[in-house]
């Protein structure tokens, strides 16, 4: 919420070996622009240094981050400390996928100084990983994980889908409990949605399969946090888990909080002092401009106090930590207690909201429809 | 005189009335094509979508017949709907004959009886036209035999004609110098012109469509209206060309229009005589009725910063609608708006639908109405026709409501489905009469609260089209009555109470919650819908809330995409009425007011 907590750096590595079925973040199916785009990246921090000083996390997600090599990786992080302050406990978060993670790599990434790894396991069965178009199977994932504590990484996030056509509670659970087995530091738990654009999309719509009904995105939902909490960790926002309050993505609370980020790549965000801007979705196009030393900025906008109250209302909700009342009030001059009152006070009587410690937080029912909370 | 004949079309709807009146125009030559929009007479939007016109319209049109002489005919339109059934009569009281036009594909149809009959009771030469002779499926003989059998009319006085490929025009026209007679009068006695309808001009007031029957009227005569007894003085007459073109007097026979300084149409009375102020015909001309709004309804603005568009709009509106009638209102669930009366639900639908499209307005109806009249304890007798003012219970001594005939042509083959329905209504004493073989006329009275409460629709759905309807008020009678409220999470919204028959009532309020529970979005608590009578609830529906409606990712680049549809979804809630703590959406009020024909 505060404008003097540190910012995050977001870098995009739009490139992957194969496209999954399900994703919709930019990314091309080559790896061959990128010794250029590595180039490039370099030269779009030099545009930030004066609007962005100091960072204490870095992010690099894709795309297939574990596709560059660790000169690759090294590169990009030497050229942002070089660039921008970076906090020597900044979280340095790589997205891996498991198939890439072999012993030598994962003990370069920790000599890089990355310290946290997300790991796209997706699921342990591989009758789903296979509808989902992942190119590893349950056993290489439950073996990447091994290497990667094996090479000394005590920060580990696991990325799990549910909600597959043919997926019931029962063998999602199984899921769950596989992964609750390798007590991974981090879990994010996202219900498959279908984006449009993307091949799974497609392959849904052709055969007629459909998302769980409400009912049972309820159901996941509820069987998710169940499980995942009984087993001790923090359901801390709508998809995410912690073990420990400490072991809570850094970087992404930043998005939730309305903090500053610096997002570098194509399709990449970037959220300062009210504004937001974001790149083309478009390597070639950001490529060309960053040759010709331009911003490859595609739009922006500056967000008026009404949207960012409503932002405020919306991101906050999705989280365990909730709206700070006091803050929100001096930020946007209305208190929420007073201008909302019937309906704050009738989402507690129907257990979807609770007032805690100056807090208005989203209980877990709540969180299942944090969207529809922030239109109160 | 002899060279003026006036006529109007009657036919079934979809027989091309309004095709065969552009043909007559572009035949007489009075516009060119260039000018020529198709179905001229039909000229609001909301009248060419519902194929029906809904205001009388005139247009007169000068031709030389073969026998070499220059005759002027003026096509006076009608109105077709039962709400109109007045307009109906003054039109084609200011007429001496009708084309009577008949589908070749289709044959006799309800409203084609139904018209007939109302040409016979004017006395008027009905001109028998087989219309769209093209078509592959024509079937003239049988038409004919219908033309005999079902309508008792010569068959072989009949014309045939395709309006749409111009076959038959001349005959037509011909027809109509030969068979409808001249109009009878004398331009030596007092002035009496029969007022058919009134329009609003910007610039000139209200234009005043008449029939000369008697006398003339120039420009410069103090005019009196001899049912409202005011005067005025002429500043104008003329004929309907394609414009209005200004003529030196207007005499017996003739049909025109007078410009004489009335500010509004509701000054005018469709059906009153006009006369001069010195020197007044002896009575006025006769079948004058006082039209009175019969059914209800308050309209409010969603937003309620709209308040003053809706007033404005309203005031334009009634410039040229003089049977729409209006008043403040307030209501404590949808805050200030208009009491309303109609001459009918379609009327009603009308303004509804000309508000939101002419002048882009959003509103909400309450539940219409009718006006019951209640006897209290202490003697005084009260009308109601708006729910929020229903008298305390403890205190009435009798409640009544208002009753109508209703009279029915039908195939004999729907009877017992259209009596069924009619005793649905709470149909009283009913009378059958065959008109003909296969053919009955039926007759039933019935409060008016069921006829405007979808009886039309329901009634045109059971006869297939092939019913027509009218009625008559005839009086008031006593009525077990109620008031029955909509509680939505126990909030009285009180838009949607309804006065009722204890019998109705809680089959009314089951249609209403149910109504109800269809058109409210699910939320994120429960809503609880109770129809009540007081406080003992009789009906009752529940929508659930929502329980998961969150997108599983929301970084960077979701977070835009997301605050513009929590805005959209914003800006559709302020188009909703919030009745406590639920958004109601326009829909929903639609809803619970349309029938129960399910």
């Amino acid at each position: 919420m505060t404008e003097t907590a540190k910012a995050g750096l977001y870098i995009h590595i739009p490139f992957c070996l194969k496209k999954c079925g399900y994703c919709s973040f930019y990314s091309v199916a080559s790896n061959q622009a990128i010794p250029e785009f590595l180039n490039a990246i370099i030269r779009e921090m030099s545009f930030y240094r004066n609007l962005f000083y100091s960072f204490d996390t870095i992010y690099l997600g894709g795309g297939t981050p574990s596709l560059l090599t660790i000169g690759q990786i090294n590169a990009i992080l030497d050229a942002a400390v070089k660039a921008f302050h970076v906090e020597p406990s900044a979280e340095i978060t790589v997205e891996a996928n498991p198939g890439d993670l072999s012993d030598d790599y994962l003990k370069a990434l920790k000599a890089a100084g990355v310290n946290r790894l997300n790991i796209g396991i997706q699921s342990f069965d591989d009758r789903i990983l296979n509808f989902l178009g992942r190119r590893h199977t349950a056993r290489e994932a439950r073996a990447a994980f091994d290497a990667v504590r094996t090479a000394g990484f005590s920060n580990v996030g696991l990325d799990l889908i549910y909600g597959v056509s043919g997926q019931t509670v029962a063998l999602w659970r199984r899921d769950l409990r596989l992964a609750i087995g390798l007590a991974p530091e981090h879990l994010s738990c996202y219900s498959l949605s279908l984006e449009r654009a993307t091949p799974l999309y497609r392959r849904y719509q052709r055969s007629g399969l459909h998302l769980p009904s409400e009912k049972q995105a309820l159901d996941f939902f509820l069987a998710t946090s169940r499980t995942l909490t009984d087993s001790g960790y923090l359901h801390y926002e709508v998809s995410n888990y912690a073990r420990l309050e400490t072991f809570r993505s850094r970087h992404n609370m930043k998005y939730w909080r309305h903090i500053s980020y610096l997002g570098l790549g194509p399709a990449a965000h970037s959220f300062h002092l009210g504004r937001r801007w974001w790149n083309k979705a478009d390597l070639d196009g950001y490529l060309r401009n960053l040759r010709d030393d331009q911003t490859p900025q595609e739009a922006e906008e500056t967000l008026s106090p009404g949207q960012l109250a409503l932002e405020t209302l919306f991101l906050s909700l999705r989280t365990q930590e909730g709206i700070d009342l006091e803050a929100f009030r001096k930020r946007y001059g209305y208190d929420l207690l007073i201008e909302k009152k019937d309906a704050v006070n009738r989402l507690i009587a129907s257990g979807k909201l609770k007032l805690d410690a100056g807090h208005l937080r989203p209980t877990i029912a709540g969180m299942a429809i944090a969207d529809s909370l922030a239109l109160i | 005189m002899e060279n003026i004949r006036n006529f109007s079309i009657i036919a079934h709807i979809d027989h091309g009335k309004s095709t065969l009146a552009d043909r007559l125009i572009q035949y007489t030559g009075v516009c060119n094509e260039r000018n020529f929009q198709d179905q001229l007479l039909d000229n609001m939007d909301i009248e060419r979508e519902r194929g029906i016109t809904i205001k009388s319209n005139a247009i007169s049109l000068p031709y030389r017949a073969k026998d070499g002489k220059d005759y002027m005919l003026n096509l006076i339109d009608t109105p077709g709907h039962v709400d109109f059934s007045y307009e109906v009569s003054r039109s084609l009281a200011s007429c001496e004959g009708v084309l009577l036009l008949i589908d070749a594909a289709q044959g006799v149809q309800a409203q084609t009886l139904a018209n007939l009959y109302l040409a016979m009771e004017h006395n008027l030469e009905v001109i028998p036209v087989i219309n769209k002779i093209d078509l592959p499926s024509a079937d003239i003989d049988r038409v004919l035999e219908e033309i005999d059998s079902e309508l008792g009319l010569d068959p072989d006085t009949h014309l045939k004609a395709s309006a749409k490929e111009g076959i038959g025009i001349a005959e037509i026209l011909e027809a109509i110098i030969e068979r409808i007679p001249p109009p009878k009068g004398s331009e030596a006695y007092p002035l009496a012109a029969l007022i058919f309808d009134a329009k609003y001009d910007a610039y000139r007031g209200t234009i005043i469509h008449c029939r000369i029957f008697e006398g003339s009227v120039k420009a410069g005569d103090i005019i009196r209206f001899m049912h409202n007894n005011a005067a005025y003085k002429v500043e104008e007459v003329g004929h309907f060309l394609l414009q209005r073109t200004k003529r030196d007097r207007l005499s017996a026979g003739e049909v025109g229009y007078i410009i004489a300084g009335v500010k509004t149409v509701s000054d005018v009375r469709t059906g009153d005589t006009i006369t001069h102020q010195d020197k007044p015909c002896a009575h006025p001309l006769p079948g004058f009725k006082e039209v009175k709004p019969v059914v209800f309804a308050s309209i409010y603005p969603i937003a309620s910063d709209d308040y003053q568009d809706l007033a404005d709009s309203l005031e334009k509106y009634k410039l040229n609608d003089a049977s729409f009638i209006y008043e403040k209102d307030s209501s404590a669930a949808l805050g200030q708006g208009f009491r309303c009366g109609f001459l009918g639900l379609l009327h009603l639908d009308i303004v509804q639908e000309r508000l939101e499209r002419e002048y882009d307005l959003s509103i909400i109806l309450s539940v219409p109405s009718v006006r019951y009249r209640f006897t209290l304890k202490d003697g005084t007798i009260i009308y109601v026709d708006n729910p929020a003012h229903y008298p305390d219970p403890i205190s009435i001594a009798k409640g009544e409501e208002p009753f109508i005939r209703a009279s029915m042509m039908l195939p004999e083959r729907y009877l017992g489905a259209v009596m069924k329905l009619c005793m649905d209504k709470r149909g009283l004493n009913s009378n059958m009469n065959y008109t003909g073989p296969g053919r009955v006329e039926l007759s039933y009275e019935m409060p008016l609260a069921e006829v405007i409460f979808d009886f039309y629709d329901r009634f045109k759905s059971v006869t297939q089209g092939y019913g027509s309807f009218d009625y008559d008020m005839i009086d008031y009678r006593e009525s077990n009555l109620v008031l029955m409220d909509i509680l939505v999470n126990s909030e009285k919204v009180d838009a949607l109470s309804q006065i009722v028959h204890r019998d109705r009532a809680r089959a009314r309020a089951l249609i209403a919650c149910d109504r109800l529970k269809d058109e409210i979005p699910r939320q994120m608590y429960k809503i609880a819908i109770q129809g009540a009578i007081g406080s003992e609830i009789i009906a009752r529906s529940t929508i659930s809330a929502f329980r998961k409606d969150v997108t599983a990712k929301c970084y960077g680049g979701d977070i835009t995409r997301k605050r513009k549809l929590l805005e959209k979804q914003k800006e559709g809630k302020k188009r909703m009425k919030m009745i406590g703590s639920v958004s109601i959406p326009q829909s929903a009020f639609l809803a619970v007011l349309k029938s129960d024909n399910d």
